[in-house]
């Protein structure tokens, strides 16, 4: 088993520098010049070349692969005595366009995608397994029809139509809600959660129409499994067999893809952020697309791939640990 | 001493196609001890009489009726909760397929515990180790205190269905139910598994209803044999008399499609022409005319008429063949 965690473990560093490398590659190879970006349109190309100098655009390629990633571990420096821009580390750039180091923007963006996160995930699971089970159990019924109907309904509304209309009638027309201000969990923990309440709703809406339908087919395929039918002969309760034989095989692939989507989430909620106006990784990644901010989409994107490639690491580890079958190999 | 009487059992799917009538009025007794084989093509119904046992006939639209009765109580007008404290208990069931039938996600000795801890509980742990181990030991795992904590893949094919007897018979059960035990399994592996079984039924002392298309494994352990045909029973007799003297032309097919070692290199093997009915839309009369090579000699009775079991020498038939001329045509018939 620590054989195995530790493979994996290296095997998700290497991936990491692969992804880096290629996201810096990509970046580079877009036709925006990063230092003609740096001082608007009206630019003498003095200033530009002088910029460029500064922040080390004049040199190869691998040679500013090589600083950014030394700049992860030690930190980094832009420009010359007196007029040096420092950002510690782990320094992921720094931003011309809001003249901050991006490690702090990161900082201050991640919680509230992190809370945004967090919450739409518990909310969606709950609402996808819970449902999904009821479907499967009472397959035929009306709850599995309402379950399916939900089912469908969420995996057509795109993100940005439910988050207006929960803005529509739970904001402007009911007033129920305040219009969403993010503020910080450590704060005023209930402003927190009501500014968090619609935002989750609605990724967790979306994400648990997906779920509901693993969930039902799963529980309903496992049921027929013949080990389902030996559990039954042995006498099992119902209670006892959904909950030891049923759900615990149908629930296995499901925590995969679970551990999988939250990470991608991490990685910023766009659309969600920007409808409601929550200061996250998605909202800054966006605002950073509008101005060619490319240190920041720089970024935000191996952010977003940190979570992926971890997520997976932990999935797979976790998976060993829910199957026996697969630890053994 | 009758211990199971099953009477007039039908069972009935609704499919979209249509009604599945899977069993069609069977009945027979099993009495403590004894071994009984129920024999049949795929869709003859046996599984599905067996399954009716333990209510274990599962699907959105399936009609039982009939009376099963164990030990004069009907299974089949019992309670979920009643049948549940039969299950694994009164009645145990060995399935066909080891490789599926126990759960990848428990330890072997976690399933045999839990067999016995369902219908005992608050048993300690410690005794519940105990019992899996002493399990394991009766149905010659070896190295048992290493093998408990292991994980069905952990396993090879025929120790899975040891484990899986393990299961059944934890609780030392009435009945033992074995829905096709070996088919599963490597010829090497079968004689053993057929001879633990035989073997662990003179330990507990359980009857057993042995499900098989095999007529090998009928001829090794089994007393008594009921031929079905079509969710019917064709032919019931004691083993001797059904391989000596079969009274249905059905039963004489069967055995003339097995090749034994007399059997000549150049000869060819018999089969029954045809194909087994639908049970959706199933032939008129006898359901097995349409591929029986006597039918014809009599006349359209067997196009139009249902026959019953009766009487046939010691046997039992469901054949329309004057008794003389189903004992001259199909006594001699197994000469080999």
């Amino acid at each position: 088993m620590i054989y195995f965690v530790l493979r994996r473990s290296i095997f998700a560093v290497v991936l990491l520098l692969i992804v880096s490398a290629f996201t810096f590659v990509i970046f580079s190879a877009l036709p925006s010049d990063p230092a003609a970006l740096t001082c608007g349109k009206n630019c003498r190309p003095e200033v530009i070349e002088s910029n460029r100098e500064r922040l080390g655009y004049d040199r190869p390629l691998i040679e500013q692969y090589g600083s950014y990633m030394k700049g992860i571990f030690t930190g980094r420096t832009y420009g010359e005595e007196g007029s040096s821009i420092h950002c510690p580390a782990p320094s992921l750039g720094y931003s011309y366009d809001r003249h901050e180091c991006v490690t702090s923007l990161i900082a201050s963006t991640l919680p509230v995608t992190a809370s945004i996160a967090l919450g739409a995930f518990v909310l969606w699971m709950g609402i996808g397994v819970g449902l999904g089970t009821l479907a499967a159990l009472k397959r035929g019924k009306w709850q599995d029809r309402v379950a399916t109907a939900f089912s469908v309904i969420g995996v057509s509304l795109p993100t940005f139509f439910l988050g207006l209309i929960f803005i529509m009638v739970f904001v402007i027309w009911t007033g129920i809600l305040p219009f969403p201000r993010y503020v910080g969990l450590t704060e005023n923990p209930f402003d927190w959660f009501m500014a968090l309440l619609l935002p989750w709703f609605v990724l967790a809406i979306i994400s648990a129409a997906t779920y509901v339908r693993m969930t039902r087919n799963g529980i309903l395929e496992v049921m027929n499994e013949e080990f389902v039918r030996l559990g039954i002969a042995k006498g099992l309760s119902r209670r006892r067999l959904i909950v030891t034989y049923v759900l615990r095989a149908a629930l296995v692939p499901i925590v995969t893809i679970a551990g999988l989507d939250f990470a991608f989430l991490l990685g910023g909620a766009l659309v969600t952020e920007s409808i409601f106006n929550l200061p996250g990784l998605g909202k800054l990644t966006l605002a950073a697309v509008v101005n060619s901010d490319l240190p920041i989409l720089v970024a935000t994107t191996m952010v977003a791939a940190v979570f992926i490639v971890v997520a997976n690491t932990v999935v797979d580890i976790l998976y060993g640990y829910l199957d026996p079958r697969v630890r053994a190999k | 001493m009758t211990l199971l009487s099953v009477q007039d059992l039908r069972v009935t799917f609704g499919t979209a196609d249509g009604d599945v009538h899977a069993v069609k009025g069977v009945s027979f007794d099993v009495a403590a001890g004894e071994t009984v084989a129920i024999v049949g093509e795929s869709g003859s119904g046996k599984s599905v009489t067996a399954n009716s046992l333990l209510r274990l006939n599962f699907g959105a639209d399936v009609r039982t009726s009939g009376r099963i009765l164990l030990e004069g109580r009907d299974v089949l007008a019992m309670s979920e909760d009643e049948v549940r404290a039969v299950r694994g208990r009164d009645v145990a069931m060995i399935f066909q397929d080891p490789l599926t039938a126990l759960n990848p996600f428990y330890t072997v000795g976690r399933q045999i515990a839990e067999a016995y801890e369902v219908h005992h509980p608050g048993t300690s742990k410690k005794d519940l180790r105990e019992i899996a181990l002493d399990s394991l030991r009766k149905v010659g795992i070896p190295e048992p205190t290493k093998r408990v904590d292991q994980y069905p893949h952990e396993f090879s094919g025929g120790m899975r269905q040891r484990i899986v007897i393990a299961i059944a018979l934890v609780n030392s059960p009435k009945i033992l139910i074995a829905d096709e035990p070996t088919t599963a399994l490597d010829v090497t592996v079968q004689a053993q598994i057929l001879e633990l079984i035989a073997a662990m039924q003179q330990e507990h002392g359980s009857a057993v209803v042995l499900i098989t298309h095999d007529l090998g494994v009928v001829a090794e352990i089994t007393e008594r044999v009921m031929v079905m045909y079509a969710g019917r029973v064709v032919e019931s007799a004691s083993v001797v008399d059904a391989f000596a003297t079969p009274t249905h032309p059905y039963t004489r097919g069967l055995l003339k499609s097995v090749k034994s070692l007399d059997t000549g290199r150049h000869e060819r093997l018999e089969s029954i022409p045809g194909i087994p009915p639908s049970l959706i839309k199933l032939p008129s009369g006898c359901p097995f005319h349409p591929r029986c090579s006597f039918a014809s000699s009599l006349g359209s009775r067997c196009s139009t008429e249902v026959p019953e079991l009766r009487a046939v020498g010691s046997s039992s038939s469901a054949c329309h063949l004057p008794n003389e001329r189903l004992l001259d045509l199909l006594g001699g018939a197994h000469d080999r």
